[in-house]
């Protein structure tokens, strides 16, 4: 059933999938953490309100979330080539990935950030402790356990954002699946794509929520 | 000199807030003087706005109206950055103790001190220093997960006391913890402002902490302070009536059957005692001399501050002229005492 280097077609895939996801969700935290960062404290309610620029963050958050990713990806063509200098293969998908991962963790870290109690919050303001201090020292290590479930949560998404980008010419085990099962009707191949796409979903969704337990003092 | 005496001032101080349908005030023209190194009170129902009160004297909440006088210092024109200043030099703790939760006992009461710049070690040291005065040294590597309410609030009082603050305002800091605790965390409290000469401001719903602890009290009513004054005073004559539901309500037991009495005769007779009566036989003596047994429907008496205080009401016999030669004697006796139609 398997021809000759089908195995290493696969560990490519698996590599080239795993590469696209990591990098992309790294950058998109580059992004996206400041992001909820800011969307939390500049609301009305926040440390530091500033309701313009949150409101016109959460619009700039909301219209790229909104737009399907097989689309958006269609569509930043045009800046995956000025960035990348190439449109197809694994390195140009990570730009349309964090284009459309950061809002998503902007989100994620968002409602993470929310879930610290306002108590802790003003307790640090009875202290002195200015907006800033605030941030870095109150909200995102009290926050620490529900972000890096949230992490487990957007890496896993965008594994399975980066398996699209097969049908646009990206790597992976996205673009197997697509070039094997969609167009030859090599059933059996997509078959073991999915799997494997499973079994990593999997295994970091586990990973994910184990470090989030242990690092978790509330228990 | 009694400027220099006074360590927080509120000046005509008001506090609104703009809600759906209009606003609401939640402070009205509050003027409050309160001492150096005393243990003031402020007690109310819930929403009262007494929690408002205590956020207004560090600028949690930002009175609408009027000035803030701290050590001095009008805290309402301050900048940012100097309020943070003014701030270390007051602590504060909660009715959820607020701690870090993802940091343990130590690292909680070093979070002041390093967020103002000192160095980790000092920070350190000094953080173990606060965890024996409150007595949880042996604790200091523990999570406040792992610790019992009356620990996670010995915690957040090391916090509050880390910057060497000059008062610590009090939260409903012991409503969350039952009555034993209570005790010992007001024993701390006590202990705390007689060692270190820290005023200690007292937010509360319960009459039985401000009894246990405060020298001063207000009471606040519909946002406005409706009586304020030595505790002695306010048990033992409040005038406002918000004054008199509390002292009353709380010192009797609840639940305390009344049919038992005789309803057809409804004069009661309410005897105050005001630290020095107490100790004469009033009542005995009143028995003996009037030839006549009364009824005690209910009695009272608690020691604050070291002097016996209390109530008692007795019901007076049914014959017109007995009553009147009870209620004559009571006057010539140097007692408080007054004719209710309650018990």
């Amino acid at each position: 059933m398997f021809k000759e280097g089908m195995i290493q077609m696969l560990g490519m895939g698996i590599y080239e999938s795993l590469y696209m996801t990591l990098i992309s969700t790294f950058m998109s935290y580059v992004i996206g953490l400041p992001m909820g960062l800011i969307l939390v404290s500049t609301d009305k309610d926040g440390i530091y309100p500033i309701i313009w620029l949150n409101k016109l963050l959460g619009f700039i958050v909301n219209i790229l979330r909104s737009v399907p990713f097989l689309i958006l990806m269609i569509t930043v063509i045009p800046v995956t080539r000025k960035i990348v200098g190439t449109t197809i293969g694994s390195k140009a998908t990570i730009v349309p990935l964090v284009i459309a991962a950061a809002p998503f963790i902007a989100r994620v870290v968002e409602s993470s950030l929310k879930e610290v109690d306002k108590g802790v919050i003003e307790a640090a303001e009875s202290m002195g402790a200015s907006p800033f201090q605030i941030m870095f020292r109150v909200l995102l290590p009290e926050a620490k356990p529900s972000l890096l479930v949230g992490a487990a949560i957007s890496v896993t998404t965008i594994l399975g954002y980066s398996a699209m980008a097969g049908i646009i010419g990206g790597g992976g085990l996205g673009a197997i699946a697509m070039n094997y099962g969609l167009y030859r009707y090599q059933r059996d191949i997509m078959f073991i794509t999915v799997i494997l796409l499973v079994i990593i979903v999997q295994i970091m969704q586990e990973i994910g929520m184990k470090v989030a337990n242990i690092s978790d003092k509330r228990l | 000199m009694e400027q220099e005496n006074v360590i927080i001032e509120l000046k005509e101080m008001s506090k609104s807030f703009t809600v759906k349908n209009g606003v609401v005030h939640a402070l009205d023209k509050i003027n409050l003087k309160i001492n150096r190194g005393e243990i003031f009170g402020i007690i109310g129902m819930s929403g009262a706005g007494k929690s408002t009160l205590v956020r207004c004297i560090n600028l949690l909440e930002r009175p609408t109206e009027g000035q803030v006088i701290f050590d001095g210092q009008d805290l309402t024109v301050l900048k940012p950055a100097q309020l943070r200043q003014a701030r270390r030099s007051m602590g504060m703790i909660f009715q959820q103790f607020n701690l870090l939760m993802q940091k343990t006992a130590l690292e909680n009461v070093c979070f002041p001190l390093e967020i103002s710049g000192v160095k980790k070690e000092d920070a350190k040291k000094r953080a173990e220093e606060l965890l024996e005065i409150v007595g949880l040294e042996e604790r200091k590597d523990s999570y406040p997960a792992q610790l019992s309410g009356g620990q996670k609030q010995r915690v957040a009082i090391a916090r509050a006391l880390t910057t060497n603050p000059k008062v610590l305002l009090c939260d409903e800091a012991t409503s969350a913890l039952d009555p034993n605790t209570t005790r010992s965390i007001l024993e701390l409290l006590k202990d705390i402002n007689k060692r270190l000469g820290i005023t200690v401001v007292i937010i509360t719903h319960e009459m039985s902490v401000i009894e246990e602890i405060c020298q001063r009290v207000a009471i606040i009513d519909s946002s406005k302070i409706a009586e304020i004054g030595t505790v002695e005073k306010i048990f033992t004559a409040p005038k406002s009536n918000i004054g008199k539901q509390l002292v009353y309500s709380e010192s009797k037991p609840k639940g305390e059957p009344k049919a038992e009495f005789d309803d057809t005769n409804k004069r009661y007779c309410r005897i105050v005692f005001d630290g020095e009566t107490s100790f004469k036989p009033i009542l005995a003596n009143m028995i003996l001399e009037c030839q006549s047994v009364v009824n005690i429907l209910y009695a009272n008496t608690r020691n604050i501050d070291g002097q016996a205080y209390g109530q008692m009401v007795v019901q007076l016999p049914p014959e017109e002229r007995i009553a009147k030669k009870i209620i004559a004697y009571l006057e010539t006796q140097d007692v408080n005492f007054e004719e209710v139609d309650y018990v």
